[in-house]
């Protein structure tokens, strides 16, 4: 392939995006609830601003993509979202069923929260480290095993046969005596996903899913991602700079810019590219390609 | 390399012949004697550069040009470009692509006495912050510990009390053994001098059953597990293990600082122990081979001399000792940033605290010990 192609694949990933008429953004809007809400964030380390006034909203079931230059703050804006850090200013909603049975939503802010309410949303949190993040000193299986041994009363055989379940999901079968030393990097990040999805989250985040793989794990990393987003139609968050993942999972994104220290696109990716006037996204969504 | 002055000397006319490669380049001008040379015409308005002579060239040209290039910016006259080589012209270019962001050199900024003490004492007040609100979790975790509200696996405690204990046994018996034995030694030399080369066993008994047993091991803990405890830890944390844990709800501190503490404090009292029989075996070697003492003599003085408060001392300094390392280890691992450096800095600063916190606690239960005329 050379470059003109991939200059035209480009274009037509824009072009495949159809507008979405107002009656379906209406439509939109009353079938898709609000998942988690950020409002007027700033982000801070010590006196320094990361990134200020962030005001978006990820939906149930969206592929949420963060993306944005190296160091515009993607992976201190996931810190936040997960509740690692707290936001200097403005606050982050979550819309959580109180419990699995109920479809009833509760709004809590993670800062806020009882310790109730903090412990069933770190519950429905999922999360993919960049490096995979493994406890080293425990074998797969019982990293798996760790969050259903805090979070459910399930008996010990129940658990080793989630676990090797959740294992088999992500290619692993098989692995379950091994130590995250033992495993390759793509392993380890797949593991990862399980331990991620140990507990059914509702909401998945991923810090650089397909950082330090080759493009076929990258590829299949991400039609996994697509395959737990229709399946059991988890919220997933996402950060990277991987073009072709933005394009091929991201149903909205926001993009963060390190110069303006601020959020300055917020969409369907495929949408910005199409449509987007600012030179930096459409810059940064074709690879500095198109000028 | 040449000057050649043209045009009534207005223009100067560099002659770049040969290589010009970094192992070459002091061969050729340096860029101070051409800017020397560009200050010695008043009239110079541009300099250009004959290059058909020029071979073979690296970075260090670039770096010649570039200095050159900026006196002439500076001053006024024209840098004609356009007589280098293609290759150099656009290296230059690239270089010169993404201008320097005002503001963003570090500045060298030497401080003053008075802001470097302002500094350490706002370092060591927020440090001590630090130390607090970590003994402040673990007495909280401790507490839930004991009311039940959480507990902590064999799995997890068995690796970390065998770790602490069996492994650490060889060195422990070598360092207590050999401390036995110099204390024998220089007790020795005195004691026959009176005759009362018996009272060595004594010494021995007295000396490493009551402190020097306690602090032995207590400092080989320090340097052993507390740095290990530091170091896994710290990589944990620069590997995003205890993100992983914090998000999950599930406070590090109770899985994994309690364990550890647990079963430093456990094992460190039995460490002792025997620390304290090599310690006596040192000294026996000493009396049996040197002093030409008889078993039997040397036990029984031993036993007569040793109070059993000497004996409990010794095991609740270790106790204490135990849970000391363990304590500091663990801090400095949790407080590691993020970087291979700061695993190392972590484990050094763990054995450090680790060894100054057993001293002043030596000294404390030595001096409380004798307030109470133990």
């Amino acid at each position: 392939m050379n470059i003109t192609t991939v200059d035209n694949t480009l274009q037509n990933i824009g072009n495949d995006f159809k507008e979405p008429d107002t009656k379906s953004v209406n439509l939109n809007n009353d079938t898709k609830k609000p998942h988690i809400v950020v409002k007027n964030l700033t982000m801070a380390y010590g006196t320094l601003v990361v990134q200020q006034n962030l005001d978006f909203t990820v939906n149930q079931g969206d592929i949420f993509i963060i993306m944005g230059g190296s160091g515009c703050g993607k992976s201190t804006l996931l810190r936040h979202l997960v509740g690692l850090q707290k936001p200097s200013k403005g606050e982050i909603l979550y819309n959580i069923s109180s419990n699995n049975v109920s479809s009833d939503l509760k709004e809590i802010n993670f800062w806020e929260a009882s310790q109730e309410e903090r412990r069933l949303l770190m519950k429905n949190f999922g999360i993919l480290y960049q490096s995979g993040a493994l406890w080293s000193s425990m074998t797969l299986a019982e990293n798996i095993a760790l969050p259903l041994e805090a979070y459910t009363n399930l008996s010990g055989t129940q658990i080793k046969e989630l676990a090797s379940f959740k294992l088999a999901l992500v290619g692993l079968a098989g692995f379950e005596d091994y130590y995250p030393s033992e495993i390759s990097g793509g392993m380890k990040k797949r593991a990862g996903l399980a331990r991620a999805m140990a507990l059914d989250p509702d909401i998945l985040f991923f810090d650089e899913p397909s950082a330090g793989l080759d493009p076929v794990s990258a590829r299949l990393l991400d039609d996994l991602i697509l395959e737990l987003s229709e399946s059991f139609g988890s919220t997933i968050v996402v950060v990277t700079h991987e073009l072709a993942s933005i394009f091929a999972i991201g149903t909205n994104s926001v993009f963060l810019d390190s110069v303006t220290k601020t959020m300055i696109a917020n969409g369907n990716p495929k949408y910005l590219l199409k449509n987007s006037k600012d030179q930096r996204v459409i810059n940064f969504l074709t690879r500095g390609e198109s000028k | 390399m040449k000057y050649k002055i043209i045009n009534n000397e207005k223009e100067l006319l560099l002659e770049i012949t040969g290589n010009f490669l970094i192992d070459t380049v002091s061969d050729n001008l340096t860029v101070s004697d051409v800017i020397e040379k560009i200050d010695s015409m008043k009239e110079l308005a541009k300099v250009g550069f004959d290059v058909t002579e020029l071979k073979k060239w690296d970075s260090s040209i670039l770096t010649f040009l570039k200095q050159i290039k900026s006196h002439c910016v500076n001053n006024n006259i024209i840098f004609v470009k356009e007589s280098l080589p293609s290759g150099i012209q656009r290296v230059l270019e690239l270089a010169e692509a993404v201008p320097e962001r005002k503001g963003i050199r570090k500045i060298d900024s030497s401080k003053s006495t008075l802001e470097l003490i302002g500094d350490a004492s706002i370092n060591f007040a927020n440090s001590s912050k630090d130390m607090l609100e970590f003994l402040g979790e673990v007495v909280v975790a401790f507490l839930r510990l004991i009311s039940g509200r959480y507990k902590i696996k064999g799995s997890i405690i068995i690796p970390i009390i065998r770790e602490c204990s069996v492994d650490a046994l060889p060195i422990v018996s070598l360092i207590s053994c050999l401390v036995g034995l110099i204390l024998a030694f220089v007790g020795a030399v005195q004691l026959v001098m009176f005759g009362a080369q018996i009272y060595v066993a004594s010494l021995v008994g007295i000396a490493m059953i009551r402190v020097m047993g306690a602090v032995m091991a207590g400092v080989i803990m320090a340097g052993r597990t507390g740095a290990a405890f530091a170091a896994q830890l710290g990589t944990m944390e620069v590997n995003e293990e205890i993100d992983a844990l914090k998000t999950l709800g599930i406070s590090p501190i109770e899985f994994l600082v309690m364990p550890r503490v647990l079963a430093l404090s456990i094992i460190m009292p039995l460490l002792c122990l025997y620390a304290d029989l090599m310690g006596i075996v040192g000294g026996m070697i000493v009396g049996l081979f040197m002093l030409d003492l008889n078993f039997m003599e040397y036990y029984n003085m031993t036993r007569d001399s040793v109070s059993l408060n000497s004996f409990w001392i010794g095991i609740f300094q270790s106790f204490v000792f135990g849970i000391l390392v363990a304590l500091s280890g663990c801090l400095r691992g949790m407080q590691c940033k993020r970087s291979a450096s700061a695993v190392g800095e972590a484990a050094t600063s763990a054995v450090v605290t680790a060894i100054v916190a057993i001293v002043i606690a030596t000294a404390i239960i030595t001096v409380l010990c004798n307030i109470m005329g133990i």
